[in-house]
Protein backbone atom coordinates (compact mmCIF):
# COMPACT_ATOMS: atom_id res chain seq x y z
CA UNK A 1 0.00 0.00 0.00
CA UNK A 2 2.55 2.72 0.76
CA UNK A 3 5.49 1.11 -1.60
CA UNK A 4 5.02 4.61 -3.53
CA UNK A 5 6.39 6.23 -0.13
CA UNK A 6 9.74 3.90 -0.26
CA UNK A 7 12.66 5.57 -1.50
CA UNK A 8 14.44 3.41 -4.42
CA UNK A 9 18.04 2.71 -4.04
CA UNK A 10 19.16 5.54 -5.88
CA UNK A 11 17.02 7.97 -4.43
CA UNK A 12 18.17 6.79 -0.81
CA UNK A 13 21.71 7.32 -2.36
CA UNK A 14 21.06 10.60 -2.78
CA UNK A 15 19.87 11.77 0.58
CA UNK A 16 22.76 9.70 1.91
CA UNK A 17 25.05 11.81 0.34
CA UNK A 18 23.12 14.93 0.83
CA UNK A 19 23.35 14.47 4.64
CA UNK A 20 26.88 13.63 4.45
CA UNK A 21 27.94 16.89 2.42
CA UNK A 22 26.01 19.10 4.71
CA UNK A 23 27.16 17.55 7.95
CA UNK A 24 30.48 17.81 6.59
CA UNK A 25 30.34 21.24 5.04
CA UNK A 26 28.88 22.69 8.80
CA UNK A 27 31.74 21.22 10.21
CA UNK A 28 34.55 22.00 7.99
CA UNK A 29 33.26 25.67 7.91
CA UNK A 30 33.22 25.92 12.21
CA UNK A 31 36.81 26.70 12.68
CA UNK A 32 37.28 29.32 10.24
CA UNK A 33 33.62 30.22 10.52
CA UNK A 34 34.75 31.37 14.26
CA UNK A 35 38.22 32.94 13.61
CA UNK A 36 36.62 34.93 10.68
CA UNK A 37 33.97 35.90 13.01
CA UNK A 38 36.00 37.11 15.77
CA UNK A 39 38.18 38.95 13.34
CA UNK A 40 35.24 40.59 12.36
CA UNK A 41 33.72 41.45 15.74
CA UNK A 42 36.96 42.12 17.45
CA UNK A 43 39.54 43.10 15.61
CA UNK A 44 41.45 46.23 14.29
CA UNK A 45 43.01 45.47 11.33
CA UNK A 46 43.96 47.20 7.89
CA UNK A 47 41.75 45.26 5.09
CA UNK A 48 38.76 44.23 7.55
CA UNK A 49 36.18 45.55 4.97
CA UNK A 50 37.73 43.33 2.23
CA UNK A 51 37.54 40.90 4.59
CA UNK A 52 33.50 41.22 5.40
CA UNK A 53 33.20 41.88 1.33
CA UNK A 54 34.64 38.66 0.60
CA UNK A 55 32.82 36.37 3.26
CA UNK A 56 29.80 37.68 2.18
CA UNK A 57 30.65 37.29 -1.55
CA UNK A 58 28.63 34.53 -2.24
CA UNK A 59 25.64 35.68 -0.53
CA UNK A 60 25.35 38.33 -3.74
CA UNK A 61 26.98 36.59 -6.04
CA UNK A 62 24.97 34.30 -8.35
CA UNK A 63 25.47 30.59 -7.18
CA UNK A 64 26.81 29.78 -10.55
CA UNK A 65 29.29 32.01 -10.49
CA UNK A 66 30.57 31.05 -6.93
CA UNK A 67 30.55 27.19 -8.48
CA UNK A 68 32.36 28.12 -11.82
CA UNK A 69 34.83 30.47 -9.82
CA UNK A 70 36.16 27.28 -7.56
CA UNK A 71 36.10 25.28 -11.12
CA UNK A 72 38.43 27.59 -12.02
CA UNK A 73 40.87 27.88 -9.18
CA UNK A 74 39.88 24.07 -7.95
CA UNK A 75 39.07 22.12 -11.34
CA UNK A 76 42.08 19.20 -12.64
CA UNK A 77 43.64 21.78 -14.64
CA UNK A 78 43.92 24.61 -12.57
CA UNK A 79 47.08 24.77 -11.15
CA UNK A 80 45.71 24.96 -6.97
CA UNK A 81 43.61 22.44 -7.68
CA UNK A 82 46.79 20.63 -9.47
CA UNK A 83 48.81 21.27 -6.48
CA UNK A 84 46.38 20.11 -3.73
CA UNK A 85 46.15 16.79 -5.92
CA UNK A 86 49.69 16.22 -6.19
CA UNK A 87 50.87 17.24 -2.52
CA UNK A 88 48.07 16.93 -0.59
CA UNK A 89 45.62 13.95 -2.46
CA UNK A 90 42.95 16.12 -2.59
CA UNK A 91 40.83 16.23 -5.44
CA UNK A 92 37.55 18.47 -5.39
CA UNK A 93 35.88 18.32 -9.02
CA UNK A 94 33.43 15.92 -9.49
CA UNK A 95 33.96 14.33 -6.37
CA UNK A 96 31.52 14.38 -2.89
CA UNK A 97 34.33 16.62 -1.22
CA UNK A 98 33.99 19.47 -3.92
CA UNK A 99 30.34 19.64 -3.11
CA UNK A 100 30.81 20.03 0.59
CA UNK A 101 33.40 22.59 -0.08
CA UNK A 102 30.59 24.48 -2.64
CA UNK A 103 28.04 24.13 -0.06
CA UNK A 104 30.48 25.25 2.90
CA UNK A 105 31.44 28.22 1.34
CA UNK A 106 27.77 29.01 0.36
CA UNK A 107 26.80 28.74 3.68
CA UNK A 108 30.39 30.32 5.35
CA UNK A 109 28.12 33.89 5.01
CA UNK A 110 25.60 33.46 7.41
CA UNK A 111 27.52 31.13 9.82
CA UNK A 112 29.70 33.82 9.95
CA UNK A 113 26.97 36.54 10.43
CA UNK A 114 25.32 34.45 13.15
CA UNK A 115 28.67 33.75 14.65
CA UNK A 116 29.79 37.66 14.61
CA UNK A 117 26.56 39.08 15.81
CA UNK A 118 26.49 36.80 19.27
CA UNK A 119 30.13 38.00 19.31
CA UNK A 120 29.40 41.38 19.38
CA UNK A 121 27.11 40.94 21.90
CA UNK A 122 29.23 39.68 24.57
CA UNK A 123 30.16 41.75 27.44
CA UNK A 124 33.16 42.94 26.90
CA UNK A 125 33.42 44.19 31.15
CA UNK A 126 33.17 40.53 31.44
CA UNK A 127 36.48 39.37 29.52
CA UNK A 128 38.50 42.38 30.99
CA UNK A 129 37.04 40.52 35.02
CA UNK A 130 38.67 37.17 33.69
CA UNK A 131 41.77 38.62 32.62
CA UNK A 132 41.96 40.36 36.15
CA UNK A 133 41.57 36.75 37.36
CA UNK A 134 44.55 35.59 35.69
CA UNK A 135 42.92 34.41 32.17
CA UNK A 136 45.32 35.13 29.20
CA UNK A 137 43.44 36.03 26.45
CA UNK A 138 42.73 32.59 24.95
CA UNK A 139 41.53 31.14 28.12
CA UNK A 140 39.16 34.70 28.29
CA UNK A 141 37.93 33.59 24.91
CA UNK A 142 37.29 29.78 25.96
CA UNK A 143 35.80 30.23 29.04
CA UNK A 144 33.71 33.50 28.48
CA UNK A 145 33.52 34.54 24.77
CA UNK A 146 32.76 31.74 23.51
CA UNK A 147 30.32 29.88 26.24
CA UNK A 148 28.32 33.31 26.17
CA UNK A 149 28.33 33.17 22.35
CA UNK A 150 27.15 29.50 21.91
CA UNK A 151 23.56 30.52 20.97
CA UNK A 152 25.25 32.45 17.98
CA UNK A 153 27.35 29.60 17.23
CA UNK A 154 24.62 26.75 17.44
CA UNK A 155 22.45 28.97 15.20
CA UNK A 156 25.47 29.54 12.41
CA UNK A 157 25.74 25.58 12.66
CA UNK A 158 22.33 25.41 11.79
CA UNK A 159 22.02 27.27 9.05
CA UNK A 160 25.33 26.54 7.35
CA UNK A 161 23.73 22.75 7.57
CA UNK A 162 20.34 23.99 6.08
CA UNK A 163 22.26 26.15 3.72
CA UNK A 164 24.07 23.05 2.50
CA UNK A 165 20.92 21.02 2.58
CA UNK A 166 18.99 22.98 -0.21
CA UNK A 167 22.32 24.21 -2.58
CA UNK A 168 21.92 23.11 -6.05
CA UNK A 169 23.96 26.60 -8.49
CA UNK A 170 27.42 26.52 -7.19
CA UNK A 171 27.21 22.77 -6.65
CA UNK A 172 26.11 21.76 -9.50
CA UNK A 173 28.54 23.84 -11.72
CA UNK A 174 31.12 22.94 -10.25
CA UNK A 175 30.85 18.77 -9.06
CA UNK A 176 28.21 18.25 -11.85
CA UNK A 177 25.25 15.58 -11.13
CA UNK A 178 26.77 12.66 -10.71
CA UNK A 179 24.54 9.61 -8.68
CA UNK A 180 26.41 8.17 -5.99
CA UNK A 181 29.21 10.83 -5.88
CA UNK A 182 28.00 14.56 -6.40
CA UNK A 183 24.26 14.20 -6.69
CA UNK A 184 22.70 15.18 -3.56
CA UNK A 185 18.85 15.93 -2.90
CA UNK A 186 18.41 19.21 -4.51
CA UNK A 187 19.91 17.96 -8.17
CA UNK A 188 18.19 14.31 -7.39
CA UNK A 189 14.99 16.17 -7.32
CA UNK A 190 15.82 18.39 -10.16
CA UNK A 191 16.97 15.54 -12.18
CA UNK A 192 13.84 13.26 -11.91
CA UNK A 193 11.66 16.39 -12.94
CA UNK A 194 13.39 16.30 -15.90
CA UNK A 195 13.06 12.28 -17.45
CA UNK A 196 9.49 10.85 -17.77
CA UNK A 197 7.90 9.69 -14.96
CA UNK A 198 10.08 10.80 -12.29
CA UNK A 199 7.61 12.83 -10.78
CA UNK A 200 6.68 10.65 -7.88
CA UNK A 201 10.43 10.08 -7.25
CA UNK A 202 10.74 13.83 -7.19
CA UNK A 203 7.55 14.12 -4.95
CA UNK A 204 9.17 11.35 -2.30
CA UNK A 205 12.40 13.72 -2.22
CA UNK A 206 10.89 16.55 -1.72
CA UNK A 207 8.67 15.12 1.39
CA UNK A 208 12.21 13.89 2.92
CA UNK A 209 13.76 17.27 2.24
CA UNK A 210 10.85 19.02 4.08
CA UNK A 211 11.33 16.43 7.11
CA UNK A 212 14.95 17.02 7.17
CA UNK A 213 14.60 21.09 7.21
CA UNK A 214 11.49 20.78 9.90
CA UNK A 215 13.88 18.82 12.38
CA UNK A 216 16.94 21.17 11.30
CA UNK A 217 14.59 23.67 12.61
CA UNK A 218 13.59 21.59 15.42
CA UNK A 219 16.80 21.02 16.70
CA UNK A 220 17.99 24.73 16.74
CA UNK A 221 14.89 25.61 18.93
CA UNK A 222 15.98 23.22 21.23
CA UNK A 223 19.40 23.49 21.16
CA UNK A 224 19.05 27.53 21.61
CA UNK A 225 16.70 26.82 24.43
CA UNK A 226 19.39 24.77 26.39
CA UNK A 227 21.74 26.94 26.09
CA UNK A 228 20.44 30.04 26.69
CA UNK A 229 19.04 28.18 29.90
CA UNK A 230 22.36 27.79 30.50
CA UNK A 231 23.43 31.30 30.16
CA UNK A 232 20.95 32.69 32.64
CA UNK A 233 19.42 30.14 34.95
CA UNK B 1 53.19 46.67 51.83
CA UNK B 2 53.75 49.85 49.48
CA UNK B 3 52.18 50.87 46.41
CA UNK B 4 54.14 53.28 44.09
CA UNK B 5 52.21 54.68 41.20
CA UNK B 6 53.52 57.50 38.85
CA UNK B 7 51.32 57.79 35.42
CA UNK B 8 50.81 60.60 33.17
CA UNK B 9 47.75 60.14 30.50
CA UNK B 10 46.63 62.25 27.72
CA UNK B 11 42.94 61.19 26.62
CA UNK B 12 42.21 64.17 24.44
CA UNK B 13 39.51 65.55 26.83
CA UNK B 14 41.14 64.22 30.06
CA UNK B 15 44.68 64.07 31.58
CA UNK B 16 45.64 62.51 34.34
CA UNK B 17 49.02 63.18 35.65
CA UNK B 18 49.91 61.37 39.58
CA UNK B 19 52.78 60.40 41.01
CA UNK B 20 52.43 59.12 44.54
CA UNK B 21 53.56 56.61 47.05
CA UNK B 22 51.53 55.31 49.57
CA UNK B 23 52.17 51.79 52.39
CA UNK B 24 48.17 52.25 53.84
CA UNK B 25 46.93 48.95 54.65
CA UNK B 26 43.31 50.81 52.75
CA UNK B 27 44.38 53.94 50.54
CA UNK B 28 41.25 55.46 49.26
CA UNK B 29 41.19 57.28 46.01
CA UNK B 30 39.25 60.34 47.03
CA UNK B 31 37.61 62.63 45.00
CA UNK B 32 34.25 63.78 42.77
CA UNK B 33 33.09 61.66 39.36
CA UNK B 34 35.38 62.60 36.62
CA UNK B 35 38.38 63.38 38.91
CA UNK B 36 40.56 59.96 37.29
CA UNK B 37 40.26 57.81 39.80
CA UNK B 38 38.82 55.02 38.42
CA UNK B 39 41.43 55.48 35.63
CA UNK B 40 44.51 55.42 37.92
CA UNK B 41 43.24 52.13 39.10
CA UNK B 42 42.73 50.83 35.50
CA UNK B 43 46.32 51.79 34.94
CA UNK B 44 47.25 49.78 37.88
CA UNK B 45 45.20 46.89 37.11
CA UNK B 46 46.64 46.91 33.08
CA UNK B 47 42.76 47.79 32.16
CA UNK B 48 44.85 50.87 30.56
CA UNK B 49 48.12 51.71 28.72
CA UNK B 50 49.25 55.02 29.83
CA UNK B 51 51.27 57.42 28.03
CA UNK B 52 54.16 57.02 30.80
CA UNK B 53 53.81 55.10 33.63
CA UNK B 54 55.72 53.61 36.36
CA UNK B 55 53.81 51.35 38.34
CA UNK B 56 55.42 49.01 41.78
CA UNK B 57 53.36 46.70 44.31
CA UNK B 58 55.40 45.88 46.83
CA UNK B 59 58.50 45.98 45.05
CA UNK B 60 56.90 44.16 41.97
CA UNK B 61 57.19 46.33 38.79
CA UNK B 62 54.09 46.00 36.98
CA UNK B 63 55.00 48.89 34.34
CA UNK B 64 57.30 51.02 33.86
CA UNK B 65 57.46 52.82 30.43
CA UNK B 66 60.62 54.07 31.05
CA UNK B 67 62.14 50.60 30.75
CA UNK B 68 59.81 49.31 28.70
CA UNK B 69 58.19 47.37 30.90
CA UNK B 70 54.03 46.24 30.35
CA UNK B 71 53.06 43.49 32.17
CA UNK B 72 49.82 42.49 30.76
CA UNK B 73 46.75 42.07 33.02
CA UNK B 74 46.53 38.79 33.24
CA UNK B 75 50.00 38.19 35.05
CA UNK B 76 49.81 41.33 36.78
CA UNK B 77 48.12 39.23 39.86
CA UNK B 78 45.68 41.82 41.07
CA UNK B 79 42.15 41.45 42.58
CA UNK B 80 39.42 43.60 40.89
CA UNK B 81 35.97 44.03 42.48
CA UNK B 82 34.10 46.01 39.77
CA UNK B 83 31.27 48.79 40.94
CA UNK B 84 28.87 46.25 38.82
CA UNK B 85 29.65 42.65 40.13
CA UNK B 86 30.77 41.18 36.44
CA UNK B 87 30.35 37.99 37.43
CA UNK B 88 30.46 35.72 35.09
CA UNK B 89 27.18 34.40 34.16
CA UNK B 90 27.24 30.93 32.65
CA UNK B 91 29.13 29.88 35.81
CA UNK B 92 27.96 29.16 39.26
CA UNK B 93 28.92 31.32 42.05
CA UNK B 94 31.25 28.33 42.83
CA UNK B 95 32.90 28.52 39.48
CA UNK B 96 33.15 31.96 39.42
CA UNK B 97 34.76 31.92 43.12
CA UNK B 98 37.22 29.21 41.28
CA UNK B 99 37.73 30.63 38.15
CA UNK B 100 40.92 32.92 39.01
CA UNK B 101 42.29 29.84 40.86
CA UNK B 102 42.92 27.74 37.96
CA UNK B 103 44.85 30.40 36.58
CA UNK B 104 47.04 30.49 39.82
CA UNK B 105 50.25 27.89 40.16
CA UNK B 106 49.60 25.45 42.68
CA UNK B 107 52.41 26.35 45.11
CA UNK B 108 51.06 30.02 45.42
CA UNK B 109 47.22 29.24 46.17
CA UNK B 110 47.66 30.47 50.14
CA UNK B 111 43.65 31.35 49.75
CA UNK B 112 41.66 28.61 51.68
CA UNK B 113 38.06 28.46 49.53
CA UNK B 114 36.27 27.20 52.78
CA UNK B 115 37.84 30.38 54.68
CA UNK B 116 36.79 32.77 52.38
CA UNK B 117 33.38 31.05 51.94
CA UNK B 118 32.39 31.17 55.70
CA UNK B 119 33.84 34.92 55.76
CA UNK B 120 31.40 36.35 53.27
CA UNK B 121 28.87 34.07 54.30
CA UNK B 122 28.28 32.95 50.57
CA UNK B 123 28.11 29.11 51.42
CA UNK B 124 24.34 28.44 50.50
CA UNK B 125 24.79 30.35 47.45
CA UNK B 126 27.57 28.05 45.88
CA UNK B 127 25.37 26.15 43.52
CA UNK B 128 23.22 29.25 42.45
CA UNK B 129 23.74 31.23 39.00
CA UNK B 130 24.35 34.84 39.22
CA UNK B 131 21.21 35.60 37.64
CA UNK B 132 19.64 34.75 41.02
CA UNK B 133 21.47 36.45 43.21
CA UNK B 134 20.95 40.12 45.07
CA UNK B 135 23.12 43.01 44.53
CA UNK B 136 24.55 42.70 47.92
CA UNK B 137 25.19 38.55 47.01
CA UNK B 138 26.91 39.05 43.55
CA UNK B 139 29.40 42.40 45.50
CA UNK B 140 30.14 39.54 48.04
CA UNK B 141 30.91 36.83 45.62
CA UNK B 142 32.77 38.87 43.80
CA UNK B 143 35.08 40.09 46.25
CA UNK B 144 35.46 36.54 47.53
CA UNK B 145 36.47 35.47 43.74
CA UNK B 146 39.17 38.21 43.76
CA UNK B 147 40.42 36.87 47.06
CA UNK B 148 40.54 33.80 45.93
CA UNK B 149 42.60 34.50 43.18
CA UNK B 150 45.80 35.26 45.34
CA UNK B 151 46.40 38.66 44.54
CA UNK B 152 49.04 41.12 45.75
CA UNK B 153 46.90 44.31 45.68
CA UNK B 154 43.09 44.15 45.54
CA UNK B 155 42.01 47.47 43.66
CA UNK B 156 37.61 47.70 44.55
CA UNK B 157 36.12 50.61 42.74
CA UNK B 158 33.63 52.00 44.23
CA UNK B 159 32.02 48.76 45.42
CA UNK B 160 29.23 50.32 47.75
CA UNK B 161 27.94 52.58 45.44
CA UNK B 162 25.44 50.57 43.44
CA UNK B 163 24.22 49.23 46.74
CA UNK B 164 21.09 50.72 48.77
CA UNK B 165 22.05 51.19 52.58
CA UNK B 166 21.28 48.48 54.06
CA UNK B 167 23.62 46.51 51.48
CA UNK B 168 26.35 48.41 52.23
CA UNK B 169 26.23 48.15 55.92
CA UNK B 170 26.13 44.18 55.28
CA UNK B 171 29.50 44.46 53.05
CA UNK B 172 31.26 47.36 54.50
CA UNK B 173 32.37 44.76 57.42
CA UNK B 174 33.65 42.17 55.28
CA UNK B 175 36.01 45.63 53.71
CA UNK B 176 37.05 45.64 57.22
CA UNK B 177 37.77 42.27 57.68
CA UNK B 178 39.90 42.63 54.61
CA UNK B 179 41.71 45.54 55.40
CA UNK B 180 42.80 43.84 58.93
CA UNK B 181 43.08 40.59 58.00
CA UNK B 182 43.93 40.02 54.32
CA UNK B 183 47.49 41.31 54.23
CA UNK B 184 46.88 42.51 51.11
CA UNK B 185 47.22 46.34 50.30
CA UNK B 186 43.58 47.56 48.88
CA UNK B 187 42.95 50.08 47.12
CA UNK B 188 39.31 51.54 46.94
CA UNK B 189 37.52 54.45 44.83
CA UNK B 190 35.15 55.98 46.35
CA UNK B 191 33.24 59.39 46.32
CA UNK B 192 31.38 58.94 49.80
CA UNK B 193 33.10 60.92 52.85
CA UNK B 194 30.83 57.98 54.87
CA UNK B 195 32.39 55.34 53.64
CA UNK B 196 35.91 56.95 53.19
CA UNK B 197 36.31 57.69 57.15
CA UNK B 198 35.10 54.35 57.93
CA UNK B 199 37.27 52.24 55.80
CA UNK B 200 40.70 53.72 54.72
CA UNK B 201 43.82 54.43 56.19
CA UNK B 202 45.33 56.43 53.76
CA UNK B 203 43.21 58.93 51.38
CA UNK B 204 44.51 60.27 48.08
CA UNK B 205 42.42 62.94 47.82
CA UNK B 206 42.14 63.58 43.60
CA UNK B 207 40.46 66.36 41.80
CA UNK B 208 40.77 67.02 37.69
CA UNK B 209 43.24 64.28 37.28
CA UNK B 210 45.84 65.13 40.29
CA UNK B 211 46.50 64.49 43.59
CA UNK B 212 45.30 67.88 45.25
CA UNK B 213 46.03 66.13 49.00
CA UNK B 214 46.87 62.66 50.50
CA UNK B 215 47.36 61.33 54.25
CA UNK B 216 45.77 59.75 57.28
CA UNK B 217 42.06 59.93 56.48
CA UNK B 218 41.35 61.77 60.05
CA UNK B 219 43.74 64.99 58.27
CA UNK B 220 42.04 64.95 54.50
CA UNK B 221 38.14 64.65 55.77
CA UNK B 222 38.99 67.60 57.68
CA UNK B 223 40.45 69.85 54.93
CA UNK B 224 36.59 70.73 54.49
CA UNK B 225 37.78 73.52 51.12
CA UNK B 226 40.23 70.37 49.89
CA UNK B 227 36.55 68.43 49.69
CA UNK B 228 34.71 67.77 46.82
CA UNK B 229 31.19 69.85 46.61
CA UNK B 230 28.87 67.53 46.85
CA UNK B 231 30.83 66.40 49.66
CA UNK B 232 31.85 68.93 51.84
CA UNK B 233 28.66 68.61 54.20
CA UNK B 234 29.83 65.43 55.03
CA UNK B 235 33.45 66.39 55.98
CA UNK B 236 34.83 66.82 59.39
CA UNK B 237 36.77 65.02 62.33
CA UNK B 238 37.78 61.45 62.98
CA UNK B 239 38.23 61.31 66.78
CA UNK B 240 39.62 58.05 68.04
CA UNK B 241 38.07 56.66 70.98
CA UNK B 242 37.95 53.96 73.77
CA UNK B 243 34.50 52.40 75.29
CA UNK B 244 34.24 53.47 78.87
CA UNK B 245 31.05 52.01 79.62
CA UNK B 246 27.20 50.98 79.13
CA UNK B 247 24.14 52.15 80.11
CA UNK B 248 21.48 49.67 79.20
CA UNK B 249 18.86 51.34 80.50
CA UNK B 250 18.77 54.44 78.39
CA UNK B 251 20.83 52.17 75.91
CA UNK B 252 24.00 55.06 75.80
CA UNK B 253 27.61 53.70 75.87
CA UNK B 254 30.05 56.66 77.05
CA UNK B 255 33.48 56.73 75.25
CA UNK B 256 36.76 58.15 76.39
CA UNK B 257 39.55 59.85 74.75
CA UNK B 258 42.01 62.79 75.52
CA UNK B 259 39.44 65.03 73.57
CA UNK B 260 37.08 64.70 76.13
CA UNK B 261 34.12 62.59 76.95
CA UNK B 262 31.52 61.45 74.65
CA UNK B 263 28.12 59.64 74.61
CA UNK B 264 26.51 57.39 72.16
CA UNK B 265 23.40 55.96 71.81
CA UNK B 266 24.20 52.34 71.17
CA UNK B 267 26.43 49.28 72.51
CA UNK B 268 29.44 49.41 70.92
CA UNK B 269 31.61 46.74 72.16
CA UNK B 270 33.36 45.58 75.29
CA UNK B 271 34.90 48.26 77.69
CA UNK B 272 38.29 49.08 76.49
CA UNK B 273 37.18 48.64 72.74
CA UNK B 274 38.43 50.85 70.26
CA UNK B 275 36.48 53.13 68.03
CA UNK B 276 36.28 56.06 65.15
CA UNK B 277 33.81 58.66 66.03
CA UNK B 278 32.96 61.19 63.10
CA UNK B 279 31.55 64.40 63.47
CA UNK B 280 30.58 66.34 60.56
CA UNK B 281 31.79 70.09 60.89
CA UNK B 282 28.13 71.12 60.21
CA UNK B 283 27.13 69.04 62.93
CA UNK B 284 29.58 71.31 65.67
CA UNK B 285 28.21 74.34 67.21
CA UNK B 286 31.20 76.70 69.29
CA UNK B 287 30.29 78.07 72.34
CA UNK B 288 32.14 80.58 73.93
CA UNK B 289 30.83 80.01 77.55
CA UNK B 290 30.19 76.40 79.54
CA UNK B 291 27.04 75.58 77.53
CA UNK B 292 24.25 74.41 80.13
CA UNK B 293 20.63 73.26 79.47
CA UNK B 294 21.13 71.95 76.01
CA UNK B 295 19.72 68.82 75.04
CA UNK B 296 22.88 68.15 73.18
CA UNK B 297 24.85 65.35 75.11
CA UNK B 298 28.51 65.71 73.84
CA UNK B 299 30.30 69.09 74.78
CA UNK B 300 34.01 69.27 74.12
CA UNK B 301 36.69 71.87 75.37
CA UNK B 302 39.24 72.99 73.38
CA UNK B 303 41.59 75.66 71.74
CA UNK B 304 40.86 77.50 68.21
CA UNK B 305 43.89 77.33 66.47
CA UNK B 306 42.96 78.47 63.05
CA UNK B 307 39.95 80.58 61.59
CA UNK B 308 39.99 79.65 57.56
CA UNK B 309 37.31 81.48 55.50
CA UNK B 310 35.06 78.80 53.21
CA UNK B 311 33.46 80.75 50.42
CA UNK B 312 32.01 84.00 50.95
CA UNK B 313 29.56 83.50 53.92
CA UNK B 314 31.80 80.50 55.86
CA UNK B 315 34.41 79.72 57.96
CA UNK B 316 36.18 76.66 59.21
CA UNK B 317 37.26 76.82 62.69
CA UNK B 318 39.61 74.47 63.93
CA UNK B 319 39.89 73.61 67.64
CA UNK B 320 42.56 71.49 69.23
CA UNK B 321 41.07 69.43 71.76
CA UNK B 322 43.65 67.68 74.07
CA UNK B 323 45.28 67.04 71.37
CA UNK B 324 42.70 65.96 68.73
CA UNK B 325 41.81 68.43 66.14
CA UNK B 326 38.31 69.19 65.56
CA UNK B 327 36.76 71.11 62.84
CA UNK B 328 33.14 73.41 63.03
CA UNK B 329 31.90 75.33 60.12
CA UNK B 330 30.20 78.25 61.16
CA UNK B 331 29.14 81.44 58.97
CA UNK B 332 31.87 84.80 59.13
CA UNK B 333 28.87 86.33 61.16
CA UNK B 334 28.40 84.13 64.21
CA UNK B 335 32.43 84.00 64.32
CA UNK B 336 32.36 87.98 64.43
CA UNK B 337 29.41 88.14 66.72
CA UNK B 338 31.20 85.67 69.37
CA UNK B 339 34.49 87.45 68.68
CA UNK B 340 36.10 84.10 68.09
CA UNK B 341 40.23 84.41 67.91
CA UNK B 342 43.27 82.11 67.81
CA UNK B 343 44.08 81.06 70.74
CA UNK B 344 40.44 80.87 72.52
CA UNK B 345 39.09 78.89 75.17
CA UNK B 346 35.76 77.27 74.06
CA UNK B 347 33.47 74.68 73.77
CA UNK B 348 32.57 73.41 71.49
CA UNK B 349 28.64 71.29 71.67
CA UNK B 350 28.05 68.44 69.22
CA UNK B 351 25.12 67.69 67.72
CA UNK B 352 25.33 64.44 66.02
CA UNK B 353 28.24 62.02 65.82
CA UNK B 354 28.54 58.54 63.96
CA UNK B 355 30.50 56.22 65.59
CA UNK B 356 32.42 52.88 63.42
CA UNK B 357 34.78 50.26 65.23
CA UNK B 358 37.68 51.01 64.94
CA UNK B 359 40.57 50.48 61.98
Amino acid sequence: MTDWLTLSPAEATAVALSLKVALWAMLASLMPGVAVALALARGRFWGKTLLNGVVHLPLVMPPVVTGYLLLLTLGRKAPLGQFLADHLGLVFSFRWTGAALACAIMGFPLMVRAIRLSIEAVDRRLEAAAGTLGASPLWVFLTVTLPLALPGVVAGMILSFAKAMGEFGATITFVSNIPGETQTLPSAIYSLTQVPGGDLGAFRLTLVSIAISLAALMASEVLARRVAHGVAA
Amino acid sequence: MTIEIMARHDSGTFTLDVATVTDGRLTALFGPSGSGKTTLINIVAGLLRPNAARVVVNGRVLMDSARNIFLPVHQRRIGYVFQEARLLPHLTVRQNLSYGRWFTPRAERRARFGAIVDMLGIAPLLDHKPARLSGGEKQCVAIGRALLADPEVLLMDEPLASLDEARKAEIAPHIERLRDEARIPILYVSHSVAEVSRLADDVLLMDQGRVTAQGPAAEVIRRLDLLPLNERAEGGSLIAMQVDDYDSGFDLTTLTAAAGVARVPGQWGPKGAAVTLRIRARDVIIATRQPDHLSALNVFQGTVTSLAPSGAAGLTVTLDCGGTALVSALTRYSAHNLGLHEGQEVHAVVKSVSVAPNR
